[in-house]
């Protein structure tokens, strides 16, 4: 499982930090371009089969510390492990190799599905197809929100500030910046004066 | 053109580095500044366009690619997607420089406590608007009740679910 027993047929590499070898600015290109293709409904849960079982990129160890400072950082997460995979093993021009990679071909797909919707939007077929498409991705969006809140159920003070943050945010549309400093600034707060309380369940 | 670019650029770069917690966290505020502030699409439109990204593979935060070229074309599209993914991208450069320097400190788990629960209420914002973009039927309504309930008792791959809900919007279209 470490770095060092190395991928299925890949060849002797030249090490980039102590201790590991890894892959080149073309195999992280080629990578997560496969783990971007396969990754239908978001890519994060292929993501640790992929980069730790199969292509041994990375331990099991490195690759929930690397998914912990992803989560932290804005952007999205899996296109954040890819900046930060790829720039581990080879630089800025393996970090730019791997992002790239992650959501070139989506992009493609995802395009050319809007081509395909503009062009029969006016058959009621493909129309009510497409809203019913719509009405079922916002229940995977409701679900999501479940799975995220379900974990807060003895936390109080963190189901207040999320409610608060869903007036403010979805009822009273307020922008997001000054809501979100103002609430996170309320949610340190409760860390700091409840240590145990704000921690991730 | 040129000045939907740029705004362009300014909203989706505030955006990026908003999003804590990942792409799903900034869709209120996407869904308010392309609908209601600058009116580039109708609330079904944006609706629309999130169900293409979530059917297509790749990243959630996909949708801002399909946004930009909606607004502004191929230029908007380039645009959207280099403004989001580029500050990100510096930052984790940046941070994975610092991850180990910082590891420990008690500030990095008191602004992470700090912004577990705003990221919650995020994600349910974002749950609301385009659930509430999406639903203008009782039919569709059912259609994302029984697509969550399936989500959530089943372990029924998302696809499926898409599926299902492209099916029954064509065989509800009967009804209506």
């Amino acid at each position: 499982m470490t770095p060092q027993s190395a991928a299925n047929g890949t060849p002797e590499l030249p090490e980039t930090a102590p201790g590991h070898v890894g892959p080149t600015t073309t195999q992280l290109f080629t990578g997560f371009l496969l783990l971007g293709l396969m990754g239908f409904g978001g890519v994060l849960p292929l993501s640790r089969r992929v980069l730790v079982e199969e292509r041994r990129w990375l331990t099991s160890d490195e690759y929930l510390e690397l998914l912990g400072l992803c989560q932290f950082l804005p952007g999205g997460t899996i296109t954040n492990m890819a900046t930060a995979i790829g720039y581990r093993f080879r630089g800025l021009a393996g970090a730019a190799a791997a992002i790239l990679g992650v959501i070139a071909a989506p992009v493609v797909v995802l395009i050319g599905l809007g081509i395909i919707y503009d062009r029969f939007q006016s058959d009621p077929i493909v129309r009510h197809m497409f809203l019913g498409l719509a009405a079922a991705a916002s229940g995977l969006l409701i679900a999501l929100a479940v799975k995220i809140v379900a974990p807060m159920r003895n936390h109080p003070a963190g189901i207040a500030i999320a409610l608060l943050c869903v007036v403010a945010i979805a009822i009273l549309k307020l922008p997001l910046l000054p809501t979100m400093v103002v609430l996170a600034a309320v949610g340190m707060t409760v860390v700091v004066c409840f240590p145990r309380a704000g921690q991730r369940p | 053109m040129m000045t939907t670019l740029v705004t362009l650029a300014l909203i989706f770069v505030e955006l990026s580095l908003l999003s804590f917690g990942g792409g799903n966290t900034i869709l209120p505020e996407m869904q308010r500044q392309i609908v209601e502030v600058h009116h580039w699409m109708t609330a079904t439109e944006f609706s629309a366009a999130f169900a293409l990204a979530q059917a297509a593979p790749g990243p959630n935060l996909m949708i801002v690619s399909l946004l930009g070229w909606r607004i502004a074309g191929l230029p908007g599209l380039i645009v959207t997607t280099l403004a989001t993914y580029t500050p990100a991208f510096i930052l984790t450069v940046v941070a994975y420089n610092l991850w180990n320097r910082f590891k420990d400190r008690p500030w990095r788990r008191v602004l992470q406590g700090g912004l577990v629960p705003v990221t919650a209420g995020l994600v349910c914002s974002g749950a609301a608007i385009i659930t509430a973009g999406a639903d203008t039927t009782i039919l569709l309504a059912a259609i994302t009740l029984i697509s969550t309930i399936v989500i959530l008792a089943t372990r029924t791959h998302p696809l499926v679910v898409l599926g299902f809900g492209a099916a029954a919007g064509i065989v509800g279209a009967g009804f209506w």
